[in-house]
């Protein structure tokens, strides 16, 4: 089967800097898939090479069997990273969900009866209706979430691109989002995105890709997420335990104390809070080393 | 009323009054665009730079608002791919390309000096010397822009608010930029004898700026931007008629006005809102 996505030995570079060297990656229709890698790692520049904003060095990206050379991607629904919206821009909700049909749209400058309930429809799904009229300032950042991915749903994608869906929302919110991404790849929706929560995409996502510049490994989580192939993605050294079925991942503790580092926790006044600390208290060091048992 | 219908009986009133009405009105209704993207300073710029096209084009013995629209076009589209294409900002390409430009102009001056006189009306404004025959131009710019605005107001509207994703959706971004460059030199040049190169930027920005003040909604915001525009621009002339001070800058004045009252207003609401935050939380 032809893949729905597919990176053939792909470089790009930013000026000189390289960004991606020799890349291939293919996604499959149905596939839900997560890039991980650390900041700088090519994880943006990725999707947006699989968008068609960014050409590529060397190399070829294809959707459904067609070169993306200078034309975006068909039939993809994006959401940025809610960082780079312009919360201040005068639109409601129901005009952001409406841009995402633009491409069906005709000439009139006004949207039909139509549009408009096929966006209340969307926005019905996404449990949001009754924020239809509202500014996109004054909603809560999984409302905010929803908004733009109700935007790239009315597109009626077939591949749904997400830039870091679960940044800046706390952590029932991104569990919620994460859900909900579940819920629309088993509607048949085809879904990329990348992350930096480890511990999320072990839980929710079905396949992930570890990239550094390149890829280093991909697979189901459980195969991927092991310490040498994180460390190896993030340079540094990665912890990752089991337990009960789960995967959690944690950087490797660095054995020394919070005062190594931070000498002078009060800069400035370091002579009374050092007479004021306990003996107890200043015999047993604060420390990042977890026990023994837990690091297993 | 005897004082609204007196200025009529002057024929400089009455092309003055509508050529002021139909600029506040076009650069109202750009403004809006080019302040939601954050090129509040690219008015200014391309005024200055159309009006190294204007001296260009009479040097050069050209029809002058197709040499200084050319000009303003060619300027406004080279800062767009300045911007997008290189590591300067919009705001440093502004300040390089038009100041370049306008030094054009001044440099051309400074060599033919019988020019000079010539100029003052670009540079200043003057809109009691505008015949019906300018009227009419700009009258046929400002339905044009309109028209382009409304066929392009989906696009547009996307293209303002994130150029990149609305690109990843289908819109056809440069051409969205080509189109809105060309709206914005037609509008400069129409605008350029109402208020002249040096108050035009402000024409542009401060009905925009004044309506964004005032709603949260798009739709809204061009609404009031425009209704600013007309009603600066007639109420300009009349204060203008009546007190004896340039028309430009009274229009300018007015606007200003306006941009207070709804800093005013906007600030009160924001206070009220806060004060009803708070009697929710007790």
């Amino acid at each position: 089967m032809e893949p729905l996505v597919e990176l053939r030995n792909v470089s790009f570079r930013y000026g000189t800097a390289p960004v991606l060297d020799d890349v291939s990656l293919h996604l499959h229709r149905g596939q839900f898939a997560a890039l991980v890698g650390p900041s700088g790692a090519g994880k943006t520049s990725l999707l947006k090479l699989v968008l068609g904003t960014l050409q590529p060095n060397q190399g070829d990206v294809a959707i459904d069997g067609k070169s993306l050379r200078n034309q975006p991607a068909p039939h993809v629904g994006y959401v940025p990273q809610l960082e780079t919206v312009d919360w201040n821009f005068p639109v409601t909700v129901e005009q952001v969900v409406l841009m995402g049909r633009v491409r069906r749209d005709g000439w009139l400058p006004w949207h039909s009866k139509a549009a408009k309930r096929e966006a209340h429809a969307v926005l019905e799904r996404l449990e949001i209706d009754h924020l239809a009229g509202r500014h996109i300032r004054n909603l809560s950042g999984g409302q905010q979430q929803r908004v733009f991915l109700a935007r790239a749903l009315i597109a009626q994608p077939e591949l749904l691109v997400l830039d870091e869906p679960t940044s800046g929302v706390d952590m029932r919110t991104a569990e919620n989002v994460l859900h909900l991404l579940a819920d629309l790849n088993r509607q048949g929706i085809t879904i990329l995105m990348t992350t930096h929560d480890l511990n999320s995409a072990a839980a929710h996502v079905p396949w992930v890709v570890c990239i550094n510049r390149r890829v280093i490994a991909e697979g189901a989580p459980e195969d991927v997420f092991t310490d040498a192939v994180l460390s190896e993605t993030y340079q540094g050294e990665m912890m990752v335990i089991r337990h009960d079925g789960m995967i959690i991942v944690h950087q490797k503790p660095h054995h020394h104390t919070h005062r190594d580092i931070l000498p002078d926790p009060v800069p400035g006044h370091p002579a009374p809070r050092t007479a004021a600390r306990s003996q107890e208290s200043a015999e047993a060091p604060v420390t990042t080393e977890v026990p023994h048992a837990v690091a297993g | 009323m005897q004082w609204l219908v007196e200025p009529f009986q002057y024929e400089f009133f009455r092309t003055g009054i509508a050529v002021a009405m139909l600029a506040g009105a076009l650069c109202g209704l750009l403004g809006v665009y080019i302040v939601l993207r954050g090129m509040s300073y690219i008015g200014h710029g391309l005024s200055h730079a159309i009006f190294g096209g204007a001296v260009v084009s009479f040097v050069m013995q050209w029809n002058f608002y197709l040499g200084a629209g050319l000009w303003g076009f060619l300027t406004a589209v080279l800062i767009n791919q300045t911007a997008r294409r290189t590591r300067i900002g919009a705001d440093a390409a502004i300040g390089v390309i038009t100041t370049a430009s306008f030094a054009v102009g001044v440099a051309l001056i400074s060599r033919y000096r019988r020019f000079t006189q010539s100029f003052d009306a670009a540079l200043f404004g003057n809109i009691l010397g505008v015949t019906w025959d300018e009227v009419a131009v700009v009258a046929g710019i400002t339905v044009l822009v309109a028209a382009v605005i409304l066929v392009a107001y989906k696009q547009l509207l996307f293209t303002t608010f994130d150029a990149e994703v609305a690109q990843v959706y289908g819109v056809r971004t440069q051409w969205i930029d080509t189109l809105f460059a060309l709206a914005l030199a037609a509008a400069i040049i129409a605008s350029m004898q109402v208020l002249g190169v040096t108050l035009i930027a402000a024409a542009l920005v401060i009905p925009a700026i004044t309506a964004r003040l005032l709603t949260d909604s798009f739709d809204r915001m061009m609404l009031y931007a425009v209704t600013i525009g007309v009603l600066c621009g007639a109420l300009g002339m009349y204060v203008s008629f009546y007190v004896d001070i340039a028309s430009g800058a009274t229009i300018v004045l007015l606007q200003s006005t306006f941009f207070v009252f709804a800093l005013i207003v906007s600030g009160l609401r924001h206070q009220a809102g806060r004060r009803l935050a708070h009697v929710h939380v007790d």
